[in-house]
């Protein structure tokens, strides 16, 4: 019995999908989409007072907003709220920026037992690791494409 | 910016942090694979030209969201390309982006100098 | 002293006696519905150390020196130490108890290796090779979240399915003859693997080892599931413990009303269901030494219960495995205790 046979394997799986609780979809989305809407919405608050206050364009004052907001997002991990946040709030504290800046300050905080350079320094990309690498990847073939289909 | 660009601020940031809880909930990927995911559509939107009308839009409703770190590395690119030709694809991925990651960067590291984790 | 059948030793009913237990719990675990159970209920997880994994060691090494007080005996007057936890390469086990100075086996099934620590010290004492031994285990929550999952401040959203690795250590001495609890069988387990793949579903893919041994031990021993007051798993939590419920109904082990009266889990045991982030139970090597030897064995010495089944639960995957896309395999081990003098 232990090494289940195929048949035995999928009556296994049906008896577990049958006893385990789905995940609440809709609740999920629903926090979500109101989470990750209020944080744009901070950002859209904060980009304003960018631009009235600080002389920054309209382009131009995304950059600082982002800024802002990766740095709240580091305090709120680094006084231990934001796992907390993120338990409630799921996508919608993960997609937005403010997800990205925790998944480095968490991985930063973490590792620093294991010193500064190898532990600080070299876990930091732990978890933002994927986002970068794919970010970069698809960029670079995305523009090269539009820049040769341009040039053709 | 309008104050409709409030609005749609909310909207959108909102449905895009719902389509990534959506994949999360329904699927086996991880978040990991969800940003990832995230991403690189939002490359893809750029590199057809849809995301740029979507930040006019939709404001920090469509720069917050993770999508908008793919839109500025196609934009860094594309913008040094210009410039420099073809090598510019290399040379300019970072370039609109710095803000982002160098922040995350400096701040991820205080917080390691300042604070413990509590578990 | 026989072996019975496949897989089971029988060390006789006044052989292997546990003189001592004690338990150091976490702050989740200090404050759940089973507190009052522990010797020792931490205030902070970190345990006054500057990582987890010290603090982890120092629960231990105080789990180990409350047991050789209430068994009063020297540390110098063990035989050997058995014991395991989660981390790589067993360092809570060998870094935390290095200071008793004696000879020591570390062993690993996951969170079943508690029981796998107790047969193999229930081996030692009964054959003669050791007189005095002490067996047990820890956990932690922030060792385990950071060695098998993410750092522990990063904001992951968990499924009802998950479970939480409870904060703890717990020791046992055994000697020969009797004492406040005995001894009398252990089972050792073979790898149950049915395609479990989600490290978010460990209840699910535990649920089968435990089947097949309290099966095997059942059928090597010639007992049935009415003979025992309770078996206990150690970590499937609430929604694998209802798996395995209806699994062993299914395996014709037992009748649903015996299995639903008779089988419990310590890690649905550990926690109360409204204390925050525990999902579906605790899990980890620690949470059924916590709950077996604070809660259970008080049971027994109150004589609520005479025979206790503990079938530890591991899941012996590791975080490459998970990455690689394996299947997670599963093991459980039995110890049979019963009321002593």
């Amino acid at each position: 019995m232990p090494i289940a046979t195929p048949e035995e394997r999928a009556r296994y799986h049906a008896l577990v999908n049958r006893l385990t609780p789905g995940r609440p979809i809709v609740r999920n989305t629903v926090r979500a989409f109101i989470v990750g809407g209020l944080i744009c919405e901070l950002g859209q608050a904060i980009q304003a007072l960018f631009v009235r206050y600080g002389g920054f364009k309209p382009t131009e004052a995304g950059n600082p907003t982002v800024a802002v907001l990766i740095l709240l997002s580091a305090i709120f991990t680094a006084i231990g709220v934001y796992d907390r946040f993120a338990q409630w709030a799921g996508a919608g504290s993960a997609v937005p920026v403010t997800g990205f800046s925790n998944t480095m300050t968490s991985a930063a905080m973490e590792h620093r037992s294991e010193g500064f350079v190898a532990g600080v320094g070299g876990n930091m990309f732990k978890v933002s690791g994927p986002v970068i690498v794919y970010g970069v990847v698809s960029a670079f073939f995305i523009a090269l494409i539009r820049y040769v289909v341009e040039h053709l | 910016m309008s104050a409709w660009t409030f609005l749609w601020a909310f909207l959108v940031g909102g449905a895009i942090c719902a389509i990534g809880q959506v994949i999360m909930d329904t699927t086996k990927l991880t978040p990991g694979h969800v940003m990832s995911i995230l991403v690189v559509a939002g490359a893809v939107a750029d590199g057809l030209g849809l995301y740029d009308p979507l930040i006019k839009f939709a404001g920090a409703g469509a720069t917050v969201p993770i999508t908008s770190f793919g839109n500025a590395l196609v934009h860094g690119a594309m913008h040094e390309a210009k410039i420099h030709g073809l090598i510019g694809v290399i040379t300019g991925i970072f370039e609109v982006t710095s803000a982002g990651i160098s922040a995350a960067i400096v701040f991820a590291f205080l917080a390691a100098v300042f604070a413990r984790p509590k578990g | 002293m026989a072996r019975l059948g496949r897989s089971t030793w029988a060390f006789g009913e006044r052989q292997v006696a546990v003189i001592a237990a004690s338990t150091v719990a976490g702050t989740w675990e200090g404050q759940g519905p089973l507190s009052d159970a522990f010797d020792v209920r931490l205030d902070d997880d970190r345990a006054g150390q500057d990582s987890w994994e010290r603090a982890e060691q120092a629960m231990f090494r105080r789990a180990a020196e409350i047991a050789c007080e209430k068994a009063a005996t020297r540390p110098a007057n063990l035989d050997l130490v058995i014991g395991a936890d989660l981390n790589a390469q067993l360092t809570s086990f060998y870094m935390g108890l290095r200071g008793l100075a004696r000879p020591m086996l570390g062993v690993y099934s996951a969170c079943a290796s508690i029981c796998e620590a107790l047969a193999v010290a229930g081996l030692a004492v009964a054959t003669g090779f050791a007189d005095v031994v002490l067996a047990g285990t820890s956990s932690h929550t922030s060792t385990a979240e950071r060695q098998f999952r993410y750092p522990t401040e990063y904001g992951v959203q968990r499924p009802p399915t998950a479970q939480r690795t409870v904060t703890g250590a717990g020791a046992a001495i055994l000697a020969r003859g009797r004492g406040k609890w005995q001894i009398t069988h252990a089972t050792i387990g073979e790898i149950a693997d049915f395609g479990v793949r989600s490290p978010w579903e460990m209840g699910a893919a535990m649920a089968p080892a435990a089947c097949d041994t309290i099966r095997q031990h059942l059928a090597d021993t010639g007992r049935s599931l009415d003979d025992y007051d309770l078996v206990v798993t150690g970590d499937l939590g609430r929604v694998g413990l209802d798996i395995l419920r209806h699994f062993l109904v299914e395996q014709g082990v037992a009748s649903a009303s015996l299995v639903q009266e008779r089988v419990e889990d310590c890690g649905a045991m550990i926690y109360r269901e409204d204390q925050p982030e525990v999902f579906s139970g605790g899990s980890g090597a620690a949470c059924s030494a916590l709950v077996t030897f604070g809660h259970l064995f008080r049971e027994m010495e109150r004589g609520r219960i005479h025979r206790l089944l503990l079938c530890a639960t591991g899941a012996l995957l590791s975080q490459v495995s998970a990455q690689q896309g394996d299947t997670i395999p599963s093991i459980s081990h039995a110890i049979a205790f019963e009321r002593g003098d």
